[in-house]
């Protein structure tokens, strides 16, 4: 069953996407602006996430209270969230209520007032969230991976959470200077899915969004990263934590390489597929040491980073990293077997249905195909696309990213380093 | 429409057809959880759904691997304090293997030795994995302090000592007793024909003996008498508050008056505990997001009033902003439980919170996963029944309702207090 949707670009340069979706009475919306934290000024990470903790608390048509009635008078959702590549406003509602829900959504993109007291509030909110990160191994594991892997001021390598002192530092103008900057139409993706006819939803928002104005300005496009080519490690002891978390990894690629979705398959097999592939296999399976392990793939417009995550006892750091390294040169040497490459291709091929089942999961679907350019009936060829992939693809793909001599391991958590 | 049968070894089987999408989604439910276990033994549920997943008489361990994922399907299972279950989601073509599996698992699972030792390590890993969150931490201090008789005070992955000791024959044992027919339901939605499951069930599951599931404990937890409080101090970098408060049971007729009153002070969660419908909780008018979070003294509060089988506890959690304090956030929160018992709801706000829930239980069941996971659910801790007739109840509640649950349960007696305090100070993340 095909998405079928709609797809307008209005003269002011919006997208505009809708899909039907008949499960429950229901609405899910999503308005995708490019002005994630990749466009944060390199001296001021956070700025995309504050930005969006502030968007919704009033715009020149609603305050808070006015929002607050609109929505939740009817039972309506609506949240802000900061991503790598955009901030998205999504909201859920019944269908019998999106005639009311639309506008405030619209107002909060469009003509938040960033008020001065609730920069102040939300400031301190988001540190506090900084703190607790600061406070947890797997995030300071990841954190520390990013900022190695992509370092002298690459986006990659900063927290879109953003840094104590640089959140510290924003000020309401700082917050009027990004909106203004980047909230634009052209650089804006409104996509809607719900129990609702497609065409006369996509009428709709196209009504409510024909006014916005603006022009885009393109986000500098930082170099392209270097994977690295030699093997560090870096430990960060958090001697009071009950286990240590491992990140392990190199530098990626792009939504848009040529080898993705080679790597997708690659990376289903050595680290997804069922509990976690092979590294599943290894270190849960076979000698029980993690509860969690798996390789994980970030490909957005740049190269993100793949990495293999899992939390061990401090007593088995060292085999779980020895773990992780044999498996990754027994791939090299003597690659997957043409059972796990099939079987990966099959999930992921298999598991689209269940993707597309519900009206966020269509939404953010659509929203991430349209920002990736890879076209509106991409639900459609994305099969096609995974089918094509050879055992040769997946060999190939695994030697340019899997080398257990050129990866930066981390571990946080209760471990000082390597026995001497 | 729901469709009930029972089988004649017991085995309760309800279907229903959802033909929105190419998709079935198999839960199995059995009446057992951690309220089932005694000393010594804490934790054997859930190290049992563990062990559950590792080959089975006719599926050899090294099969297990890939048996639902062959047709795109996810699959997994969870423990709780009244309840473990497992599903299966997948395309409907596959709703022979998902029943297959289900079979299985309810009579031929394995638990060889090397097997049993080796999940050993898994689940203290887990253990510890959540050790490492203070917020955990407290949850567990706080339960196991606001409780002391009934078996709802231990946490449901056990205590350490207890995943130490226990042995092969503890988990055996424990999976022979309750993984009977007549201790199960089975639940499938999606896009199936009713007549055909029932025959497929049938096949599948018709020659499972069944069995005499041991006898559920019946300690029923005494009036508290007294406020509790526990206070951690240990490392970290963030201040956490908490209080819970012995509440109603699902079918308590104060149960749905309560969730109005969680809805008011902390915003609508609805009745999925699984996914939570998806949803974010709409928080900006709720009494306590308005009197802590927009007031800059926490970073979040939330509000957890879970649908049970027997009296468990209603949670205010929050998060103390950086720079504020402990007393200050707890005084907040107090002083907003006084005033709703002496004042009751202010004129539209049952209107508002009533509107959000019926919202809610909508979005709860925003996918056959979700909707099969609602009527095992409630199959489990009450019956099937009881979960379409919660729009009713819901329509029920009063004002009045809402203000006598307040002054029953949010009162200094029934309450424990529970601070994560670190004791590193600030640490400043860079």
């Amino acid at each position: 069953m095909a998405l079928a949707p709609v797809r307008r670009v209005l003269p002011n340069g919006l997208t505009v996407i809708t899909a039907r979706n008949p499960l429950i009475p229901a609405v899910s919306l999503a308005i995708g602006v490019n002005a994630g934290a990749s466009a944060d000024p390199a001296t001021s990470p956070g700025t995309a996430a504050l930005t969006a903790r502030v968007l919704d608390k009033g715009t020149t048509r609603f305050d808070a209270d006015a929002i607050a009635d609109e929505l939740e008078g009817r039972g309506a959702s609506l949240s802000v969230g900061a991503g790598r590549q955009q901030v998205v406003v999504s909201a859920t509602c019944l269908v019998d209520d999106i005639g009311a829900v639309l506008p405030v959504a619209s107002a909060v993109a469009r003509q938040p007032t960033f008020p001065e007291g609730e920069v102040a509030t939300r400031r301190a909110e988001l540190i506090t969230g900084i703190q607790e990160a600061a406070d947890d191994p797997g995030s300071v594991a990841v954190d520390a991976l990013q900022a190695a892997l992509y370092p002298d001021g690459h986006p990659l390598g900063r927290p879109v959470r953003g840094t104590h002192d640089a959140v510290a530092a924003l000020t309401r103008a700082d917050l009027v200077a990004f909106h203004q900057r980047y909230f634009v139409p052209a650089a804006a993706i409104v996509v809607a899915v719900g129990d609702i006819d497609a065409g006369k939803l996509a009428d709709r928002i196209s009504r409510g969004f024909a006014d916005w104005s603006g022009l885009p300005t393109p986000i500098p496009l930082p170099p392209a990263p270097a994977a690295r080519t030699d093997r560090a490690l870096i430990v960060k002891p958090m001697p009071d934590k009950s286990q240590a978390d491992v990140a392990y990894g190199n530098v990626g690629l792009s939504r848009g390489d040529p080898d993705y979705y080679a790597a997708l398959v690659m990376n289903n097999a050595l680290g997804q597929y069922a509990l976690g592939g092979r590294l599943g296999d290894s270190i849960r399976e076979r000698q029980g040491m993690a509860y969690y392990v798996y390789s994980s793939m970030d490909a957005g417009l740049d190269a993100g980073p793949l990495m293999v995550r899992a939390g061990v006892s401090s007593d088995n750091v060292e085999r779980t990293i020895a773990s992780i390294d044999a498996e990754l040169t027994a791939v090299l040497t003597t690659g997957f077997t043409a059972a796990e490459v099939d079987d990966a291709k099959r999930y992921l091929i298999g598991s689209l249905p269940r993707q597309l089942e519900t009206n966020a999961g269509i939404a953010g679907f659509l929203l991430s195909a349209e920002v990736y350019g890879l076209g509106i009936d991409h639900d459609a060829r994305l099969p096609q696309r995974i089918a094509e992939v050879t055992h040769d693809d997946v060999a190939r793909v695994a030697r340019r990213l899997l080398d257990p001599a050129r990866v930066v391991v981390v571990v946080a958590g209760p471990w000082s380093g390597p026995a001497a | 429409m729901v469709h009930e049968t029972t089988l004649e070894n017991g085995l309760t089987l309800l279907v229903q057809e959802v033909h929105t999408a190419p998709l079935a989604s198999v839960w199995c439910w059995y009446k057992v959880g951690s309220r089932d276990e005694g000393p010594g033994v804490t934790g054997v549920s859930h190290w049992v759904e563990h062990m559950n997943f590792k080959g089975t008489t006719n599926i050899p361990r090294d099969q297990v691997k890939g048996i639902i994922e062959q047709f795109g399907g996810s699959w997994n299972g969870y423990t709780w304090i009244d309840q473990t279950t497992y599903l299966e989601t997948a395309s409907a073509s596959a709703l022979d293997r998902m029943l297959f599996i289900e079979a299985e698992r309810m009579a031929s699972c394995l638990y060889t030795p090397e097997d049993c030792e080796s999940e050993r390590t898994v689940i203290i890993s887990e253990l510890q994995g959540g050790e490492n969150d203070p917020e955990q931490r407290l949850d567990t201090e706080i339960t196991a302090t606001a409780f002391k008789a009934h078996p709802y005070r231990h946490p449901t992955i056990g205590w350490l000592s207890d995943l130490k000791t226990m042995t092969r024959e503890d988990l055996y044992g424990h999976y022979r007793r309750y993984y009977v027919p007549n201790n199960a339901t089975l639940v499938v939605v999606g896009d199936v024909d009713t007549a055909d499951v029932v025959r497929r069930v049938q096949q599948q599951f018709g020659g499972i003996v069944s069995g005499v599931p041991a006898r559920r404990p019946t300690t029923v937890e005494p009036p508290q008498g007294g406020e509790r409080r526990v206070h951690l101090r240990k490392p970290g970098t963030t201040a956490y508050w908490r209080a819970v408060f012995h509440a109603p049971a699902f079918t308590d007729p104060d149960f749905f008056p309560m969730l109005a009153l969680d809805a008011m002070l902390t915003g609508a969660s609805g009745l999925n505990i699984w996914s939570g419908g998806g949803v974010a909780t709409p928080q900006r008018s709720a009494r306590l997001y308005r009197g802590l979070v927009n007031t800059g003294l926490a970073s979040s509060v939330g509000g957890f009033l879970a649908p049970t089988a027997e009296p468990f506890l209603y949670s205010i959690a929050a998060t103390v902003a950086h720079g504020q304090s402990i007393g200050a956030v707890e005084r907040a929160v107090l002083d907003e439980c006084t005033r709703f018992a002496a004042d009751g709801p202010r004129p539209q706000e049952t209107d508002k919170v009533l509107a959000q829930l019926r919202a809610r239980f909508v979005f709860d069941a925003g996918s056959v996963t979700d909707l099969a996971h609602q009527l095992g659910y409630f199959a489990t801790i009450a019956s099937w029944r009881d979960w379409t007739t919660i729009g009713d109840r819901l329509a029920a509640v009063t004002p009045e309702a809402i203000h006598a649950a307040a002054r029953t349960y949010l009162v200094p007696d029934n309450r424990t207090i529970g601070i994560f305090e670190p004791t590193t100070g600030e640490i400043e993340a860079r």
